[in-house]
């Protein structure tokens, strides 16, 4: 009985300082609608600049008084972001704000180690709580007990805030309806700015409350931030009190899964999102968003067939890359080979968010997939390279056939969350079934037949595979299908009123995009000859996105040069400095400051009409 | 677009040389050697490893080189903790660097997945760090050697100390992946074959990096072990000893520890360090002989700063390499292979040598207990345990290791 008390009120601290992070995540989206992936930098932030202050100032005055200055200090850097960068993203492609956090993301990661070292540092314990009372004779921290009456207490004072006082009231308005909230006379910015200034604020405290339980690491950032999304995904976006539920229901099925269970904590949080995303689309305390208007981003313009410029751009392309090994070098075609396969997998993925509607943070799990594939043949069967990549796309089209049913049930962030819960999924099974996916030790051995072996055959045996991949992914945009795909995601009401089952097309829509990913998983198998889990994992799905948003959601081309810039920027930085991250981050931020429609995008918006003389009509209208 | 393109690599070149990045101008007949190790994803180990690889080729340069005069010139790279990314770099500094040797890697994967590349490309890849049996064992190659004492002989070294106790009631906490699951298998199967009365009462697999200690605990306590095996490192590691000292999981009870003694994991625990747990590690500022006193000084005096474990496993790589090379005559990789075969090496903690039945070094590690001293946790009463009387017989390896 005392234990599982003990064991009861492990779970509730456990759920106090996850609430405290999704908290501030869930207000930034419920309002802004911005994915912001720097929450978890900032909840870093928070760690280190509480241990720091922590660490000059002694007592119990210095200790309170560092978790709170750090707060507010990690408050106001939420409140540059926005001011400085977010900001002038507003008009941008939905979702491309994210970019622009990830860029964030990159340059923390550097700027952390710079300033405060690689080392783990383990701060104070916090004083007047460092010791333990007796529950029912079992011994139990003091903090933690802090903790417990801290996450309800927050929780307390957010609904006052937001039921008790106008700028709470405005936040609501907002969260639930924001052309309305504008439309009467509610100045945005300075509202968008106070959320950005509270969100960030309540990550630096819950990084700053962490100081007493774990030493301030480097990881702490990619490690909370996912977890802080599935909270505020099972909750229910913008739902502070959906985020305590949540918080409270993994922090328990984490305190007591465990004693079943002990291998589950690793696929836990996601199999929880999995099982109530499907039977509660919104999550736990979600609403359906407001009816749409159409207006809520701006409409994507339409997309045409490639005109008479365009064409001839693509085809002196196709040329020169079957030039180019004449006087590349091996290694630079090992690059290329990687861009052709990014690209293909940047393009696949566009396929379901753009002309889809469908956003996708597991599109990783389809990459995976066609590599898994290939490879365990050659583990299991010894079969050939050609069958490998024959088996490559299948193995990934069923794989997405199967999740992509339950996902296009859901829209928007909680479909993109659903498969992130897939992937995930699929990413545990490789990483713990030893004896079929070798574990994290993966597969080894999976090199290309004899005859592709050369580096410039297996580049055209990519060249061709991935160009007439990315070549039918675009005759499929411009196929009856394609149309079908974009009249669904722009009017979901009309198509079905004509006749289209816009579910139907979505899920087709979803599985091609899977098989396509697929075919460059299996490429990219080949390419390095090992597999691993890291092929399913979350950064694969990442970069697929910075690509997608780098190159310009709302065209064709943006995925192949989004690929192409992001690979090369980040391979060629590798090669030079240590403080790639910082600088990769950088060029992130002032290519989507430049460009903030993605640079296939703003280039369109300029040149656009030499290209498409249809886009040239449209202009001059 | 192009225009735009090239304002973006000037800004890039002019950044990456303010940041430090300098070309290296060597003589053009130098020994190129490539390496590759996870320097942003885990800059804790691979840092000091980097500076003590730094070392030992100044040492070696500044002793006229290798080969009659020749250079060595390494060129490191990052590979951001991804196996992708590593066999891309492996192939940059075979194919356009035109590297004589491979060497470095942290990871399990990662090291496997070069070590693939290099079997794939006959190149000659010395494996620092990367622990897993699997590289010199299952996945073993002609072409790939590894320095660092593996999970088995690590494991094997602290079945010995826990066949000591009395203990017959074990729990065990490691991470969920390949490291913590094959410590845990090993250590279980070699504790019961000397000791068939101990039973195996608990065990935890906290995800790395996300360990909810304060549960974690209150399970492990839940199920009444006399003493613990605990593979949990870096951060997982400093959280499970706060919560397990609040909550008194460690009273009377012995623990058991792979790696904890490396000052790597170690000094961050500060003046918290667990008393009394069994550790493998490197009491670099103990240890009074010869060789390490050569070693402790030349670094302290280029780096000022005492070395960690990594710094030997750099420094120690590197004097392998070299040492192969010179006993090969050339850069040639089939003779290299065959110099490395057998190869005794000078390293910090005594003579080494590189088997040749599975190309494992027989590097040891020291065994301990931590204790505190001026607030901060030091090992004591250990002793070195020679990596060669820690793993199981030729029988056994040939088994385990394809041909």
């Amino acid at each position: 009985m005392a234990f599982y008390v003990a064991q009861f009120l492990s779970g509730l601290s456990q759920a106090a300082s996850l609430f405290l992070v999704a908290a501030g995540l869930s207000i930034i989206f419920g309002v802004t609608r911005i994915v912001n992936f720097a929450h978890g930098s900032f909840y870093m932030l928070g760690a280190y600049l509480a241990y720091m202050m922590a660490d000059m100032w002694s007592g119990a005055v210095g200790f309170w008084g560092a978790i709170l200055l750090s707060a507010l200090t990690v408050g106001l850097l939420g409140v540059a972001m926005e001011v400085l960068l977010l900001r002038r993203l507003y008009r941008s492609p939905e979702l491309f704000q994210l970019l622009a956090t990830f860029g964030v993301v990159l340059v923390v990661q550097d700027v952390a180690l710079a300033i405060w070292g690689p080392e783990d540092l383990l701060g104070p314990r916090a004083p007047g709580l460092d010791g333990v009372v007796r529950i029912f004779g079992l011994p139990f921290p003091q903090y933690e007990l802090f903790l417990i009456v801290l996450g309800p207490a927050v929780l307390g004072l957010l609904w006052l805030t937001f039921h008790r006082t106008r700028w709470g009231t405005l936040v609501r308005a907002a969260t639930q309806d924001r052309e309305m909230t504008a439309a009467l006379g509610v100045n945005q910015t300075w509202l968008f700015t106070s959320v950005l200034f509270l969100g960030s604020a309540l990550a630096g405290l819950g990084g700053a409350l962490q100081i007493p339980r774990e030493a301030v690491n480097l990881q702490m950032d990619i490690n909370i931030v996912v977890e802080a999304f599935v909270v505020v995904v099972v909750g229910g976006m913008g739902s502070v009190t959906g985020a305590f539920l949540a918080a409270l229901l993994i922090g328990q099925l984490q305190a007591f899964g465990i004693l079943i269970f002990p291998g589950i904590t690793l696929v836990l949080v996601f199999l929880v999102m999995a099982v109530v995303l499907v039977v509660r689309p919104y999550g736990l305390l979600g609403r359906a968003p407001a009816t749409a208007r159409g207006e809520s981003h701006a409409l994507e313009p339409p997309l045409y067939p490639a005109g008479r410029g365009l064409q001839f751009a693509g085809l002196a392309l196709i040329v020169a890359l079957i030039a180019l090994p004449a006087v590349l070098g091996d290694y630079a075609l090992v690059v290329l080979t990687e861009v052709l396969i990014l690209a293909l997998f940047a393009a696949s993925l566009h396929f379901i968010m753009g002309p889809g509607g469908m956003i996708s943070f597991g599109h990783a799990a389809y990459f995976g997939l066609g590599a898994y594939g290939a490879a365990l043949l050659v583990e299991h069967f010894d079969a050939g390279m050609v069958t490998g990549l024959v088996v490559a796309p299948l193995a990934a089209g069923v794989g997405a056939l199967l999740f992509g049913w339950f996902c296009v049930r859901l829209s928007g962030v909680y479909l993109a969350m659903l498969t992130l819960a897939f992937a995930q999924i699929v990413w545990s099974v490789a990483f713990q079934w030893y004896s079929v996916t070798g574990g994290d030790n993966g597969i080894l051995g999976v090199w290309p037949a004899a005859w592709a072996s050369p580096k410039w055959v297996f580049y055209y045996l990519t060249l061709v595979l991935c160009t007439g991949g990315v070549l039918l992914l675009r005759r499929i945009i411009f196929a009856p299908f394609g149309y079908a795909l974009r009249a669904g995601r722009d009017s979901p009401l009309r198509s079905d009123a004509i006749g289209l089952d816009v579910t139907r097309y979505q899920w087709l829509a979803f599985t091609l995009a899977g098989t396509f990913a697929g075919l460059a998983g299996g490429l990219y198998a080949y390419a390095k000859g090992s597999v691993f889990p890291t092929l399913l994992d979350i950064p694969i799905s990442v970069d697929g996105l910075v690509m997608v948003l780098l190159g310009g959601v709302q065209t064709l081309s943006g995925p192949i040069v989004g690929a192409a810039v992001f690979h090369g920027l980040e391979t060629e930085m590798v090669r030079y400095t240590d403080y790639w991250r910082l600088l990769l981050g950088l060029t992130i931020i002032l290519l989507v400051l430049v460009f903030p429609q993605g640079i296939v995008g703003a280039l369109q918006s300029r040149l656009g009409a030499r290209f498409s003389p249809r886009l040239r009509e449209q202009v001059a209208r | 677009m192009q225009r735009i393109k090239r304002y973006f690599w000037g800004a890039a070149a002019a950044v990456a040389a303010a940041a430090g990045f300098t070309d290296p101008t060597w003589a053009a007949d130098s020994i190129k050697i490539g390496e590759i190790n996870s320097y942003t994803g885990l800059p804790a180990f691979t840092i000091p490893y980097r500076n003590g690889w730094e070392l030992a080729v100044e040492e070696v340069n500044a002793k006229g080189g290798l080969l009659g005069g020749r250079q060595i010139e390494v060129i490191s790279r990052d590979d951001g903790g991804k196996p992708g990314d590593a066999v891309r770099i492996a192939n940059e500094l075979v194919t356009s660097e035109g590297v004589d040797v491979l060497a470095g890697t942290f990871f399990s994967h990662v090291g496997l997945a070069v070590s693939d590349f290099a079997a794939h490309n006959q190149v000659l890849f010395v494996a620092a760090e990367p622990l897993t049996d699997a590289i010199t064992w299952e996945e073993g190659n002609r072409y790939t050697f590894r320095l660092r004492p593996s999970t088995y002989m690590q494991a094997a070294m602290l079945v010995e100390e826990a066949a000591k106790l009395p203990a017959k009631r074990w729990a065990t906490v490691a991470p969920n992946y390949e490291y913590g699951q094959s410590a845990v298998a090993i250590f279980k199967e070699l504790l019961q074959a000397k000791r068939p009365d101990v039973e195996f009462v608990g065990e935890q697999w906290p995800a790395l990096g996300k360990i909810d200690a304060g549960s974690t605990v209150q399970a492990l306590a839940a199920s009444q072990p006399d003493a613990i095996f605990n593979v949990t490192f870096g951060a997982d590691l400093s959280s499970f000893v706060r919560e397990g000292s609040l909550r008194g999981l460690f009273e009377d009870r012995a623990v058991v520890s792979l790696l904890t003694g490396e000052p790597e994991y170690l000094d961050p625990l500060k003046g918290e360090a667990p008393e009394g747990w069994i550790v493998t590690g490197y009491p670099w500022d103990q240890i009074d002989t010869p060789e390490h006193n050569a070693f402790i000084d030349a670094y302290q005096e280029r780096f000022d700063d005492y070395p960690r474990l990594g710094s030997v496993v750099g420094y120690t790589t590197f004097k392998a390499i070299a040492a192969a090379i010179e006993k090969a005559g050339s850069t040639d990789t089939e003779a290299l292979v065959d110099a490395m075969e057998g190869l005794t090496v000078s390293s910090p903690f005594g003579e080494i040598e590189f088997r040749t039945i599975d190309h494992q070094a027989t590097m040891g590690a020291y065994v301990g207990k931590i204790a505190l001293e001026d607030g901060r946790g030091v090992m004591t009463d250990w002793r070195y345990a020679d990596g060669a009387d820690y793993l199981p017989p030729d029988a056994v390896v040939a088994e385990r290791r394809p041909e």
